[in-house]
């Protein structure tokens, strides 16, 4: 019996302005797995992946994440079970004017004492490790460089080392190769992949480009409206499904290098 | 702002002048004060008197000497009181911006208030009194009150910046500290570290003056010179007070248009 | 990935010299300003302050003294009016000497005086001298001149926020947009009119606001030369530390604090007066 890696129960989610982002979610998913969520623009992807990263609280139902509920736990448990849990932003939420090896450091902060992290500044306690996950993105030469002075698809690349470096439990990753070309999403993607597959870590990823998603995912779980419209494996997502769950993009599926409409 | 054509005629505005000028002639009258008096030729012949006390300022070298140590402790002073505040205000910034909840934000606002209305002069008093006479004293006063200052600064300064970094870093586990540390410090730093040197300018201002109350720099010199009726040598300790605080002016001035071209 | 163990942070040379750079400045610092942080905590002085300390509380509240207290606040208040009011009267003719002649010139054709120019560069150099000098420092000169009380005090801010409110005023007007003086001048008026009518009245809330401003720190200041014998809460405030008497500091500090609120929402609301 594979542990869970995280899975919802009756679960919805309103925002604060009082729209309904989820509506009673039960999805869940084991240690291992690497799952695929599309759906238009609107549909929830984000929230739901907020709701696994336990950074938004469920309005009706529980969430369970590695085996615990982050809402019934302490602030220091609270806090090491984040450790384990990786969220790739869409928009690297890296400091402009901090270095490439600092902000990948900033990875294990979760696992470092504050003296560690303190020490880091004065000389980076680990060269080797960042300069690995960024030879894995093809970065490496960018080692020592500012962030303010990389693209935006090398910035994101930075983001996602970031969470290579932090090695969790659990990978989330928010339309994390959104602003790449087709080489390196799929680089990208197999890396992930990649490092999910050695630490046996449940990999979720929201794309925007199908392709991507049907190509490199075993499991799609397709949301409209909040709902789940389809969880199945990619074999069986068929065109018409996909034609249904974007419905309202007029008949033309997203795909890799289309524009980006994000939720 | 500017109002086209000409404004109306505003009755409220007329009211709160004539309050106000009859509050002027009140405080003259509490205080016996009549600003003629100021005028006359026995008050003007008094004053010329004493000026002409001042003329010439000793410019022997051994009282340049001193007035030098003077000057230097002076921005000693000034310094290391800024850091002081700067460090503790670094500290003192994260609960002033709400990130340990709302009852520690109003209690370190509070304080920090505190320490910012006393005036630097009664700080000082109260330092003599705790450390004894000397630039420790003056060290330790401008160092509580512009603690206070840039506290709130800095407070504000974290309050205003976006959190997107920092909270990434609390959803990978790391603490308050570290997520400030890693997260917004990079984004604020050099507003802090302006804001830090602005109060350091005025530091070495006020730093000049706390020796009137025996807490070191120029300031003490002064004091002491005067009591002894030297007016020659206080003469030339402000004329140093003077150089120095328009000097500072004048470099500040300059590097703040050197920093706004290399911004480009 | 031998190449690996051999990657060193570039960075780190020119971290350490800048490091190295401020402790050797940072030494000396500390001697210059007896930085002694084991005096705090020697043993006679910690007794003497804590003693000190501890007689805060409760604040002195004894009718007499507060009927002290209560005429020392007046004394400064009237100290901080007196001397922005005096400040004023020196401030608008300096402030429009130099800005007078650039003013004017904004208005139309330069008239290009030497001996214009020459005030101003004497007016500018002369109120650099009145507001380079603090005011404490000419309070504690004019007590010796006039004697001790609040004149020397009214005469210290008169001349510094003198000089002060010179160089806003000329700022403040050299700034103000010229468009409706402009527009005088095409219907005919003199330059002088001009100037009167058409650029002050705009600039005069920003005058008024800022010497509002400038009364706040008037009153603020006036407690603190007290400290140098010029009357007001200050004087109290000397004596009664003077005599290591917690309660009665303890009060006056209380007021003064009061008083400071006070100055704040006086200011405020003549501010949205005149508005």
């Amino acid at each position: 019996m594979k542990k869970i890696a995280f899975s919802f129960e009756h679960l919805s989610f309103s925002h604060s302005n009082g729209k309904e982002a989820l509506k009673n979610l039960n999805i869940s998913a084991s240690a291992g797995e690497s799952i695929a969520i599309i759906g238009s623009s609107g549909s929830g992807k984000t929230s739901l992946l907020n709701i696994i990263a336990t950074s938004l609280r469920p309005s009706v139902g529980t969430v369970t994440v590695l085996n615990v509920d982050p809402w019934r736990i302490s602030k220091g448990r609270l806090q090491r079970l984040r450790s384990l849990i990786g969220l790739v932003h869409q928009a690297a939420p890296i400091p402009p004017r901090q270095r490439v090896i600092t902000a990948v450091l900033a990875g294990r902060l979760g696992q470092w004492p504050l003296w560690k992290s303190l020490l880091s500044l004065i000389y980076p306690v680990d060269i080797a490790g960042p300069h690995l996950c960024l030879q894995k993105l093809d970065l490496a030469d960018r080692l020592f460089d500012r962030c303010d002075r990389l693209s935006g698809g090398q910035l994101q690349r930075v983001g996602v080392a970031r969470v290579l470096y932090q090695a969790p439990q659990l990978f989330l990753a928010d339309e994390p190769v959104s602003a790449m070309d087709p080489v390196l999403s799929d680089l990208t993607i197999q890396c992930l992949l990649e490092d999910a597959r050695i630490r046996d870590a449940c990999f979720v990823a929201s794309l925007h480009a199908v392709d991507i998603a049907l190509r490199w995912f075993p499991r799609i779980i397709g949301l409209r409206d909040g709902e789940v419209f389809f969880d199945l494996p990619a074999a069986e997502v068929s065109e018409s499904l996909l034609q249904q769950l974007y419905a309202s993009e007029r008949g033309v599926l997203p795909k890799q290098g289309s524009a980006n409409t994000s939720s | 702002m500017n109002h086209y054509p000409a404004r109306e005629f505003c009755l409220k505005c007329l009211i709160t002048l004539v309050l106000i000028a009859s509050f002027i002639v009140a405080s003259f009258a509490y205080l016996s004060l009549n600003p003629l008096a100021l005028f006359t030729k026995q008050a003007m012949s008094d004053v010329a008197i004493y000026v002409a006390r001042f003329f010439p300022a000793d410019l022997s070298s051994i009282f340049l000497q001193k007035v030098w140590t003077g000057v230097l402790q002076t921005l000693a002073i000034s310094a290391l009181a800024t850091l002081l505040a700067a460090i503790a205000s670094l500290f003192l910034a994260l609960p002033a911006a709400g990130q340990f909840g709302y009852g520690a934000k109003v209690v370190t606002r509070f304080f920090l208030n505190f320490l910012r209305s006393v005036p630097e002069l009664v700080w000082a008093v109260l330092m003599v009194l705790a450390v004894g006479l000397g630039p420790f004293a003056g060290t330790l006063a401008l160092a509580l009150h512009t603690t206070g200052v840039l506290g709130r600064l800095f407070g504000e300064t974290l309050e205003n910046h976006p959190p997107t970094a920092t909270q990434a870093l609390r959803l990978a586990g790391a603490s308050n500290a570290q997520s400030f540390i890693y997260g917004a410090l990079p984004g604020i730093y050099s507003q802090l570290l302006s804001y830090s040197l602005y109060r350091w300018e005025m530091n070495i201002r006020m730093a000049t003056i706390l020796g009137f109350v025996g807490a070191g720099g120029l300031g003490q010199i002064l004091y002491y010179e005067l009591s002894l009726l030297h007016e020659q040598q206080a003469s030339t300790v402000i004329m140093a007070m003077l150089i120095l605080v328009i000097g500072v002016d004048m470099i500040s001035n300059k590097l703040r248009r050197v920093q706004m071209h290399s911004l480009g | 990935m031998s190449r690996v163990r051999h990657l060193r942070d570039p960075d780190a040379l020119r971290r350490f010299s800048v490091a190295v750079i401020a402790l050797a400045i940072l030494w000396p610092m500390m001697q210059l300003a007896q930085f002694d942080v084991f005096a705090l905590f020697e043993v006679n002085n910690l007794k003497v302050f804590t003693n000190f300390l501890i007689q805060f509380f409760p604040p002195n509240l004894q009718t007499s003294f507060l009927a002290l207290v209560l005429k020392a606040t007046f004394e400064t208040l009237a100290m901080a009016t007196a001397g922005i009011a005096l400040a004023m009267l020196m401030a608008i003719p300096l402030g429009l000497i130099i800005t007078y002649s650039l003013s004017i010139s904004r208005l139309g054709p330069a008239s290009g005086h030497q001996i214009a120019r020459l005030g101003r560069y004497l007016a500018r150099m002369f109120m650099l001298l009145l507001r380079g000098i603090p005011e404490i420092v000419w309070a504690l000169l004019l007590v010796r001149v006039f004697g001790l009380g609040p004149i020397a005090g009214v005469l210290a801010i008169a001349i510094t926020y003198g000089g002060m409110l010179a160089k806003v005023y000329s700022e403040i007007l050299e700034t103000e947009n010229t468009l409706p003086a402009r527009a005088l001048l095409m219907l005919g008026s003199g330059r002088i009119n001009a100037f009167l009518y058409g650029l002050l009245p705009g600039a005069s809330q920003e005058l008024a606001s800022y010497t509002i401003y400038r009364w706040e720190c008037a009153v603020r200041a006036s407690v603190v030369m007290g400290f140098v014998g010029a009357g007001g809460l200050g004087q109290l405030m000397d004596q009664s530390m003077k005599m290591l008497n917690g309660g009665e500091v303890s009060t006056i500090l209380i007021v003064f604090l009061l008083l400071v609120l006070l100055a704040d929402y006086i200011s405020l609301i003549i501010r949205r007066q005149l508005s």
